[in-house]
């Protein structure tokens, strides 16, 4: 191979006291194109932001073409010809793609917008990109935004290239036209690192492949040499047994059914593709796949927070023996039906609880409307957040503390703690051990058991997969909106499932 | 007939300055994506200041050089509204203030200190009477030489003093700057996504502590207009009036193009005096004239927002403040 355009030895940086990267050691080099292979919070991307200079590593040190460097900020990164295309594009809505491109650059000589224009065109030729310079963003595809931001990194000369998931947010034909810039690329001697969990994509793609998990550098290995069972064994590993303990489920009865689920999201996308499964009472059904699958929008569709472009959720009351369509009901409905959802997002605070008010008010945001009189009655949603506080243990001064003032894993207690109160018939948990240390996730896995066991029917979306494996009696498997399977938790191997998350064609092109 | 139109114009004209100058260094503030509502209040500081300076040199010079008497309240009314645009920087960048809270605090407080220096500065040097700078007001109120040559013409558009041209001057600049350049593209950025234009490489502090202190200190133009032009060198109490809101309203319905603030101001200053040039109306009919501006801002913004043209839009991020760990 030709020489070593990026290398990183020893690199490792903590958040508090978690460990995003140990001791990583990579290298790149120049005209290849290296996937960064990894299962969600393994660490890639913060490892690709200290090389784009976000972020700024507690230990090891980068090299660039054998030059040892520091990289403190994107301008330090720019000047060392490093340009990163993050998931998330940094532009400016009512500016033109030009605009965008020529901003922030200390260019010499008068600002003229057409020479720019130019310059971005001829840029565009020469890698087969489709782009008008003079368009706004506002009015162009997710697909063309990111050719923006790919352009703008190469107009300020970039060498290496990372992409972070590049083709999360493209169809299977603007992913095709990617690859084939992204192969023009190469040959033009860039190095270009992509971040990716996609099996297919990687193997289609790249030159090699280097894989992380659980923010340690596993190996690197060669495409040509390797295959997908491979990967998927670097990628999940091997099991843990964590002795999460699970009882059979008794009595399982149909409590909801979900037909042909059809959704889209806010920008018009398909997010949920002829989605169909049961969920039992009585067991829990555990949901696996890549952040940003369909998931949230799954929850959200059962209840009623997502509008539903195709197909019915069946709900059968075992009060009434009842079969209802929860697809006309309004949120307020299902909920008073017993189904409760509680959904962590990733900055915890942002769903179900409000940051400033106290765990009583808290507590009163679900019940309030029980009430008759014009005052608000504190009593009940009191002594509530004073029996979750004694049963779940929650690290508090009293129960008239603002929740925002709680730690992480005492504000996941409030959440789901409020739900499992009004004795649902239906739980949806999503991440509820979401950052939580070891013993306030087992003290939320024994809720779930509990509730279990009382013949509610849980659906658990997890992210862990040992979890998963130890915790559920059957795990549902997404991907990129569909179900690509459905195994049980009993029986299932680690790498089955990892294999199914990142197929999302259902694996069906391998049998 | 025509001489009364004339004369509306005229009028019009002398009215729409200060609101002009209020709306352009409102529309520099804005575009950084600070909404500084302490406009008016920075308005009545730059006129008061303009007044300190123009009483100290004209009190204690012999005999006054009529460029010093144009230079000295130019000067300190630029720096008096400049430093209370500042105060706001400081509180609304630095330490993150509520840009609202923060802009109506300081208009209350630069009206209070307008109408204080007002009351008390001839006092406060041991005279009487109320506050008249005669000989400045005439400098600021100097003409163009020639214009009585060009007849009604020169008389309707030519007829003013410097401050009139300055204002047109600093508009065109204005818009040249932020549509044309660089540090426009750079502002304008900041303005609509400060967290892009960080990763950019551009000072977000700077550009909003600049754009503000120097939108601030053209708005405080429109004050020393007011006294030295207007009312020829005499202040009196809340004498400038509501113009600081009109000026902020002016904003919106020029949609944010400094360009479009010239012919919004004359609009609207022509619409704050018709009421004196039609005849035959009763008081209650001249003060319903006089809410016109206000009506035809609510409707431009009902306009605008149905419409939902993203050009025409406020800077996206206007009224937030940035912090980079927030992203």
């Amino acid at each position: 191979m030709s020489d070593i355009a990026l290398q990183l030895k020893g690199i490792t940086k903590r958040f508090g006291s978690v460990v995003a990267n140990k001791n990583i050691n990579l290298c790149a080099y120049t005209g290849e194109i290296l996937s960064l292979l990894g299962e969600n919070g393994s660490g890639k991307t913060t490892l690709m932001n200290m090389i784009s200079g976000i972020y700024y590593p507690d230990e090891g040190e980068i090299f660039i073409n054998g030059q040892e460097v520091v990289i403190k900020s994107p301008r330090d990164a720019f000047d060392y010809k490093i340009g990163m295309i993050h998931q998330h594009f940094k532009l400016v809505d009512v500016f033109s793609a030009a605009e965008n491109i020529v901003l922030g650059l200390g260019e010499q000589g008068r600002y003229n917008i057409k020479n720019s224009s130019k310059k971005v065109s001829q840029i565009a030729e020469k890698y087969g990109f489709d782009i008008d310079p003079e368009k706004k963003i506002h009015e162009m595809s997710v697909s063309e935004k990111q050719t923006v931001e790919i352009i703008k990194v190469l107009y300020r000369g970039a060498d290496i290239l990372i992409l972070d998931e590049p083709t999360a947010v493209l169809t299977p034909q603007e992913t095709k036209k990617l690859f084939d810039v992204l192969r023009k690329m190469k040959e033009d001697g860039k190095t270009i690192i992509i971040i990716t969990h996609k099996l297919h994509e990687v193997l289609a793609l790249s030159d090699r492949v280097a894989v992380l998990r659980k923010g340690e550098y596993i190996g690197t290995v060669i495409t040509s040499q390797t295959n997908e069972d491979e990967l998927t064994e670097m990628m999940v590993g091997k099991k843990v047994d964590l002795n999460i303990k699970r009882s059979d489920p008794v009595n399982p009865q149909k409590r909801l059914e979900v037909k042909n689920l059809n959704c889209n999201n806010r920008e018009g996308i398909k997010v949920l593709n002829d989605v169909s499964f049961e969920a039992y009472s009585g067991e829990i059904l555990g949901i696996a796949g890549i952040a940003g699958s369909g998931q949230r929008e799954l929850l959200e569709a059962i209840a009623g927070l997502q509008h539903i472009e195709q197909g019915d959720i069946i709900y059968n009351d075992p009060k009434t023996e009842k079969s209802e369509n929860l697809k006309d009901k309004t949120p307020l409905q299902i909920r008073s039906l017993g189904v409760r959802l509680s959904f962590v997002p990733e900055d915890r605070l942002g769903m179900g609880l409000v940051g400033n008010m106290d765990i009583v008010d808290n507590m009163l945001l679900r019940s309030y409307r029980k009430g008759k009189s014009f005052f608000l009655q504190k009593k009940e949603p009191k002594t509530l957040a004073e029996k979750i506080i004694r049963q779940l243990e929650v690290v508090t001064p009293s129960a008239n503390t603002p929740v925002r003032r709680l730690s992480g894993g005492n504000v996941q207690k409030v959440l789901v703690g409020r739900e499992i109160s009004s004795s649902p018939t239906v739980l949806m948990a999503a991440y509820p051990v979401r950052g939580l240390d070891i013993n306030s996730s087992y003290t939320i896995y024994n809720l779930l058991n509990e509730q279990k066991e009382k013949g509610v029917a849980v659906i658990f979306v997890g992210e862990d997969l040992d979890v998963l494996i130890e915790l559920c009696d059957r795990i549902l498997v997404i991907g990129s909106g569909r179900i690509t399977g459905i195994v049980d938790g009993r029986t299932a191997k680690k790498e089955e499932i990892g294999y199914l998350m990142t197929n999302s064609n259902g694996g069906k092109d391998n049998e | 007939m025509l001489s009364t139109v004339c004369a509306f114009i005229n009028a019009a004209i002398i009215q729409s300055i200060p609101l002009l100058f209020g709306s352009v260094g409102e529309i520099f503030t804005e575009k950084s994506g600070n909404l500084n509502l302490g406009i008016p209040g920075i308005m009545y500081m730059g006129g008061i200041s303009g007044i300190i300076g123009g009483y100290i040199y004209e009190k204690s010079a012999e005999n006054p050089i009529p460029i010093l008497m144009i230079l000295i309240p130019l000067l300190s009314s630029l720096l008096g509204s400049a430093f209370l645009a500042f105060i706001y920087s400081f509180l609304t960048i630095t330490l993150r203030a509520n840009q609202n809270v923060t802009g109506l605090a300081l208009t209350t407080f630069g009206i209070g200190i307008g109408n204080f220096f007002g009351g008390s500065l001839l006092s406060l040097f041991g005279e009487t009477g109320s506050i008249s700078l005669i000989k400045t007001g005439l400098c600021y109120k100097t003409p163009l030489p020639f214009y009585t040559k060009l007849g009604l013409f020169g008389e309707t558009f030519l007829s003013f003093g410097f401050l009139v041209y300055l204002a047109i001057a600093i508009a065109l600049i204005s818009s040249f700057v932020i549509n044309k350049t660089r540090v426009g593209l750079n502002l304008r950025a900041v303005g609509e996504n400060p967290a892009t234009a960080d990763a950019a490489g551009i000072s977000v502090t700077k550009y909003k502590y600049l754009a503000t202190c120097i939108g601030g200190a053209i708005a405080g133009l429109g004050g020393l207009y007011f006294v030295m032009d207007y009312t020829s060198g005499a202040w009196t109490n809340n004498g400038f009036g509501d113009r600081g809101w009109l000026a902020v309203a002016i904003v919106i319905f020029a949609i944010w193009k400094p360009k479009s603030a010239i012919l919004s101001s004359l609009l609207f200053g022509g619409l704050y005096i018709i009421c004196v040039y039609i005849p035959g109306l009763s008081s209650s009919a001249k003060e319903l004239i006089k809410m016109l501006p206000y009506l035809v801002t609510i409707f431009v913004l009902i306009i605008i927002s149905v419409r939902r043209k993203k050009e025409n839009m406020p800077p996206a991020s206007l009224g937030l403040s940035y912090f980079r760990e927030d992203r």
